[in-house]
Order: structure tokens, then sequence, then C-alpha cells
């Protein structure tokens, strides 16, 4: 089965932290899903400790048929990125995982200071549906088998995502590098 | 296992309570046949439930899934509500495991199948198998491999 990320992260890819960093961490996340929810506060804990060495990336890959919501706020998060707004979209809906109809989405892209009426648009634009379908066949295609899935330096990881062990292996491949 | 090459066997199985399917109805379509453990096994690392949001692209080649397991047609209704699924559950309830056991796919000591998967061709032969470790939810990527490699061979 494969473990390999297809495609590599690239420019079409939402990247946080330094392009350079030795480490390269890929998250297949599903706004809805309580484990992604779980899994959110930790990654953002990893960012801090590991600072300049890590960079972040984000695919979806949203469970449509029991989480009715996870794909459109995943177009939401993706029309927000149009407008530079990508992660403030990502963060603040990880933030209300349990608050995802659409009035709400609007009330969230309003509070990370979208305009509107662009955001409007853009969530009905076929350009953001298909940047969520591609996430999600380029995720079948990297062998992710349920969310959140993780990737580092373009393999899966199939460890434990608890803060701890994932910090210590993250730091053994710095070690190595 | 069985092994890639021969006539994948025939059976007839409930689909629902009251329904039953046999792999004979699915002739002239590719076939995926999914052993798994139990129903509801945590949601979303779930077999089923990725399966479920992959359909579109296995129905890209003409294939249809079927999932199995030793659990009751009943239990296969609650689990197929609860998560949604627009793909048959297959009860191999009894004699229990019997086409499990058939597919060579069957773990005596638990009591369930195993996680295995075929890809059977148009003509009802095995083109493809992988046996998952049991705790290990192998993905959708082999199958649509499988799929793929199978429609380009038909093409030259």
């Amino acid at each position: 089965m494969s473990t390999q990320l297809k495609p590599p992260v690239n420019k079409k890819d939402h990247i946080q932290g330094d392009p350079d960093a030795p480490i390269e961490l890929l998250e297949y996340g599903d706004y809805q899903c309580p484990h992604c929810g779980r899994a959110y506060p930790i990654i953002k804990n990893i960012q801090k400790r590991l600072g300049k060495k890590l960079k972040f990336a984000f695919r979806n890959f949203p469970l449509t048929e029991i989480h009715p919501d996870a794909f459109n706020a995943a177009v939401a998060a993706e029309a927000a990125g149009q407008q530079k707004k990508f992660w403030e979209m990502h963060d603040i809906i990880f933030e209300h995982q349990r608050l995802l109809a659409t009035e709400n989405i609007l009330m969230y892209a309003k509070e990370t200071g979208l305009n509107m009426a662009e955001f409007s648009r853009d969530i009905q634009s076929d350009v953001f549906l298909n940047k969520v379908e591609d996430d999600i066949e380029s995720g079948i295609r990297s062998g992710v088998n349920g969310t959140p899935s993780f990737y580092v330096n373009g393999k899966k990881y199939n460890g434990s995502w608890e803060e701890e062990e994932f910090v210590n292996f993250l730091s053994q491949l710095l070690v190595r590098i | 296992m069985l092994s890639v090459g021969i006539a994948a066997p025939d059976f007839e199985l409930n689909s629902t309570p009251d329904q039953k399917l046999a792999l004979s109805d699915l002739k002239g379509k590719k076939v995926i046949l999914a052993f798994y453990p139990a129903d509801f096994s945590p949601v979303c690392g779930d077999q089923m439930t990725l399966y479920n949001e992959t359909l579109r692209f296995f129905k890209k080649h003409n294939a249809e899934l079927l999932g199995i397991s030793v659990d009751s047609k009943w239990c296969h209704l609650a689990f197929s509500q609860s998560r949604n699924f627009h793909f048959p559950l297959l009860s191999d309830f009894e004699p229990k495991g019997k086409i499990s056991k058939m597919y060579g796919a069957y773990d005596e000591r638990e009591g369930e199948s195993q996680r295995a998967l075929f890809v059977i061709d148009e003509e009802g032969i095995i083109r493809w198998s992988y046996l998952s470790p049991v705790g290990i939810n192998p993905g959708a990527e082999g199958i649509l491999e499988a799929l793929e490699k199978l429609d380009a061979i038909k093409m030259h």
C-alpha cells in the first residue's frame, strides 16, 4: 500500500512556516472530524516547539457522508485562501467545529475580516470545490486511511500524534538530518 | 487467500434483512470484495466509511463494492444507516464465516473475517488481492491502482 505523498507538497498547498525547514508535516484533515479537532491544538504546539525547523501544510479530506458540513467548511477555507486568509479561516473553523452550518461559516468569514461579497461568490465557485476534490483524490492515492492522516517529509506517518510522541519522532528525525 | 487468476467462487448472502445478493448477479461489472472484521469500529479511521467516500472513484472503473463481515443482517442495517453507506454490506452469518473461509479470509481464533481485499474482473476472475494486518485500515489506493491497471490492459 502506498505510503508516499502524491503529489508532493507544492505551490497549490497552503503552507505555514519556513519553506526551507528540514521537516515538512502535512495533514489530511476533515473540519468536522472530532479527532482532527483534537489534533488541531497539538499541531499548534508542535509548530511552536519546533519553530523554524518545521513547515506545516494542510489538505482537505472531508468524510462527507458522516460529516455533512465538512465539505462546505473545506470550500470556505479554500475560498478564504483567495483573500490570503486560509489559515485564519482554518483556525476559526477548527475552533468552532460543532457549529459549521452556512450561517456560522458566514459569521466566521466576517470575523476573519474577509470581503464578504467576494467570499459569498467564491464559496459557490467550482475553482474551490475542485481544489477540495483534488485534495481528496490525492489523499486516496497517498493511502489516506482515516482522518487525520499525517505525512512527514512525504512519507505516511503511522505513529502516535499525541504531542510528546510526535515531537519525539520529529526531533529524532532532526538529529539524523 | 484465494489466488489471483482463478475464478471467484460464487456465493449468495443477505444484503438487507429481506434481500439476497449473489456475486453472479454482478457479472459484467468489476467487483471489489472487502472482507472486514466487525461493524462499528471507530468512526474516522473506519475502512468502510472511507470506501463510502471513494465509491465514485471505483464507479468510474465500472466497479461495485461489497463489504462482507460475519455480523448479522440487522447489525449491518444499523451500521449502514448510521454511516449512510451507499453500497451493500453482506452478512456472512450462517453458517458463520462460510464465504470468508472459502476465500481464505477468516480468522479462526477471533471468529471474524480478516481484513482482506479482492478485485474481480467482469468475467469473474480474481485479478488482485491484499491481506491487511487486522489493525490497519489499508486505505483505497491499492484497489484503485488495481482497477486502473485492469482498464489499462483492456485498452491495449
